[in-house]
């Protein structure tokens, strides 16, 4: 098989399972619909035909269901892909996308949105959030810099220095947050609770571009794994493109945690199970690790919102996500890149 | 180079098998006639230009003021000890360091001004280490070497395809292209970037230390793989730990000690004994390999300070001869030779260190000339040297002149009856001289030149010779081993 024959193959494979997984997702509930239903419902929403489907089914999976399940399609996805970026970018497979405080800069922003709502000018939760993401990123990266250069490990541990920092500042806020602290808490978890179509209008268009021009790049992550010098000379400008992949990389992760929260180990755990199906190469790692990321999402969180009582799909993703990794680590060697 | 070094290149298959070579060319030319074989049909020639470059790492000058140029077609090895800023020189020319003062050129612009993608043209670097600790493919390591000839959104050409074929082939990666790099040895390895950065098909090739982790079979083949890559018209310059291998390989060699350029010219010019006591601070023979007719170093222990004496004299023709007069030349002390036969080794080696040597011919029996040459030093010379003497008809003489003779050392590595050729006689005469003298084995010849000095000054009459080894073993630590 051709390369590129099998980067069709396999995203187009996990673009099947990704729509199976949807059409799964939004039968379950607290009423059961069978997936023809489902299925009829969505192209209707599509806007594509008419077909003949009750008021209340068309209503549950259109507007109840798909915005989540869709929305949970959309961060997997985003979450997934950068956790790709930034392990091969930081060389060191326990990168994850807050390792350069992306998320708790989010996590700021947010919680000072839900707690002192009338201090933040922005308005709503996802914008603080964003904003606070980037803001934190770029602060990392000014702080790592020097002399035109950023050293990576420079970057990791600035990162988690600004990380403890932030989180300092979080708990100060959650302190104070008075009858908020509940929201707040619930953010922090990474939900998808309460998802609607404008959420999906948010993080849709971000992520996509993000992602389809980080695609453009794969080659140039390829190389920088031999090590910026190498990379060097085999002509890539490094510095350029290390801030190209971290402000993408951020980008997308901001826009998946402004309208989920911080949710865990998605970028940690789905990156790693595609390298030991697809190998190391970005060209097929990152489409196959992004479309990977959206079905696990949804379906960690229909785990999330099927049980007797729903729980913040952070908890499902770190609880199932970590000891499946464990697995991986002691029985088919993740230890490297 | 010789011609039997080439024949060791093609039985290895990785010479520049010129047949197999201009098939390769030709049918690349019937793919695509605009394809350009190998880079010395390129415009772009490749001449490197270093001058006057200083490279400081805070206020430390790692080089200082260093210059000289490498052209097109030219193998230029660099030595130096460990820290002599070899690496640093590289990097600079790669465009990898910005240097403190001077340039770097390549074919007349700055290096340093070209972008990474203009300079990966120009130079393919293999690094003396690389993180190679995923499991990429052979393969895709290779066409990694294809990265600056590619645009962001096209797929690979066929000349890219086979540019990446050829450097596998010639680098003899190709038959496990399919393996993770991270799987296969150190050695396979190095062989992989090498051939990635023969894929980058640069007029320039930098190399730090390419042979470093190899085994000799293929520090040989990888050296007369580079060897043809010159030969095809590559500037290559490389750093080389291996002195003998550097002097075997390389057109030129610059030697760098403490950041300066110490010597630069061909090896046999730039490897001197004082210049490696001086750069390297090693006590080193210089000598003519036998096989590959290439400047040889061998470096020596250090001597502990001896008291040598400061003219010696050796006998003997063979190679234990040969290896007496490098240690002696490495110590310091004057030293003349003969009578050998002219073209035995001990007179090759005397030439090469420019001893002064009584050359007789080959098989003819000891003349008037040369007896009366060697009765000049028996009067004037201190210390007479007999080192694994080959005792013929012809050369008996001169056991008769030793017996008078005093100090003597006799070196030996072989018994006495495997060089006798004149009989019973010999062999007496011989064993007298030998009752006389401090015998020893080849690497201990300073000690006992060490042991006789020290007994001269002692003053023990011939007489007591025989108790030598007794006064000896108080001054000199090696006697009392025995």
């Amino acid at each position: 098989m051709t390369h590129t024959g099998r980067i069709l193959t396999y995203s187009l494979a996990l673009t099947a399972l990704l729509v199976v997984v949807v059409v799964g997702s939004a039968m379950l509930g607290p009423v059961r619909i069978d997936p023809i239903t489902v299925s009829k419902a969505v192209v209707n929403h599509a806007g594509l035909t008419a077909f003949d489907v009750s008021t209340a089914h068309q209503t549950i999976v259109a507007d109840i269901r798909l915005p989540r399940i869709v929305l949970a399609a959309i961060v997997g996805f985003a979450l997934a892909a950068a956790g790709t970026v930034m392990q091969g970018f930081f060389r060191n497979p326990l990168a994850d996308p807050s390792i350069i405080g992306v998320s708790s800069g989010a996590a700021a922003g947010a919680v000072a949105a839900i707690a002192f709502p009338a201090l933040v000018p922005l308005g709503g939760i996802h914008l603080p959030a964003f904003v606070g993401a980037l803001v934190t990123a770029f602060l990392v990266y000014a702080i790592a810099s020097e002399g035109g250069r950023t050293p990576v490990a420079t970057l990791l541990l600035a990162g988690v220095a600004i990380q403890a920092f932030l989180g300092a500042m979080i708990s100060y806020m959650l302190v104070h947050s008075g009858e908020n602290l509940r929201e707040a808490v619930v953010w922090l978890m990474g939900h998808l609770h309460r998802s609607n179509w404008s959420d999906v209008a948010f993080a849709l268009p971000v992520t996509l571009v993000g992602v389809i021009v980080l695609g453009a790049y794969t080659r140039e992550m390829n190389v920088l794994l031999l090590g910026e010098e190498d990379a060097h000379h085999l002509g890539v400008d490094v510095e350029r493109t290390k801030l190209l992949l971290l402000t993408l990389a951020t980008i997308v992760t901001a826009a998946g945690v402004a309208v989920a929260g911080v949710i865990g180990f998605v970028g940690l755990v789905v990156p790693h199970m595609m390298r030991l199906l697809v190998g190391p190469d970005h060209r097929i790692l990152l489409p196959t690790s992004a479309l990977a990321g959206a079905s696990f999402l949804v379906v960690t969180d229909t785990l999330a919102r099927a049980g007797p009582a729903e729980v913040p799909v952070g908890i499902v993703t770190a609880a199932f996500g970590a000891p499946f990794f464990l697995y991986l680590l002691k029985n088919r060697e993740v230890h490297t890149l | 180079m010789t011609g039997d070094e080439w024949s060791i290149g093609d039985r290895l298959r990785i010479g520049n098998d010129s047949t197999a070579e201009s098939e390769n060319r030709s049918a690349a030319d019937l793919e695509s006639p605009l394809s350009q074989g190998s880079p010395a049909s390129d415009e772009t020639s490749g001449r490197i230009d270093v001058t006057d470059l200083t490279v400081s790492f805070g206020d430390v000058n790692v080089l200082e003021d260093v210059s000289f140029t490498v052209n097109p077609g030219e193998f230029v090895g660099l030595v130096g000890p460990n820290g002599a800023g070899k690496t640093t020189l590289l990097r600079s020319i790669s465009g990898a360091l910005d240097p403190s003062a001077g340039t770097v050129t390549v074919d007349g612009v700055g290096i340093d001004d070209c972008s990474s993608k203009a300079s990966s043209r120009l130079v393919a670097v293999v690094p003396q280490e690389t993180t190679l600790s995923f499991s990429f493919d052979v393969r895709t390591v290779v066409e990694m070497g294809r990265h600056p000839h590619r645009g962001r959104f096209s797929p690979p050409t066929a000349t890219d395809r086979r540019a990446v074929d050829r450097a596998l082939d010639r680098t003899r990666t190709a038959q496990f292209e399919d393996r993770a790099i991270n799987e296969v040895s150190g050695g396979e390895r190095q062989r992989v970037v090498l051939a990635r950065a023969i894929a980058q098909e640069t007029p320039i090739l930098v190399l730090d230390e390419p042979t470093a982790s190899l085994d000799v079979n293929h520090q040989i083949e990888t050296l007369e793989l580079v060897r043809n890559l010159v030969r095809e018209g590559r500037a290559v310059i490389a750093a080389i730990h291996d002195l003998n291998l550097a002097a075997r390989y390389c057109d030129r060699l610059v030697m760098l000690a403490s950041g300066t350029v110490q010597r630069a010219g061909p090896p046999a010019d730039v490897l001197s004994a004082a210049a490696l006591r001086t750069a390297f601070d090693v006590n080193a023979a210089v000598t003519e390999n036998i096989v590959t007719e290439t400047t040889t170093v061998t470096a020596l222990p250090d001597q502990e300070p001896k008291a040598l004496p400061d003219s010696v004299h050796v006998l003997g023709a063979g190679t234990t001869a040969a290896g007496t007069l490098a240690r002696l030349d490495a110590a310091g002390v004057e030293t003349s030779l003969g009578p050998v036969p002219s073209g035995s080794a001990a007179a090759e080696t005397a030439s090469q260190l420019g001893v002064d040597v009584i050359a007789t011919e080959p098989f003819a029996p000891l003349s008037r000339g040369p007896r009366d040459r060697l009765d000049r030093y028996l009067d004037t010379q201190n210390v007479m040297v007999l080192a694994d003497f080959e005792v013929s008809a012809g050369n008996q003489v001169v056991l008769d002149r030793l017996l008078e003779h005093d100090p003597l050392v006799v070196v030996e590595s072989r018994p006495l009856a495997e060089r006798n050729f004149a009989g019973a006689g010999a062999r007496g005469q011989y064993e007298q001289l030998r009752e006389r003298s401090v015998t020893v084995s080849p690497d201990r010849v300073l000690d006992a030149l060490d042991a006789v000095s020290a007994g001269e000054s002692a003053g023990p009459s011939p007489e007591t010779r025989s108790d030598d080894r007794a006064a000896a073993s108080e001054s000199h630590p090696y006697w009392k081993d025995n």
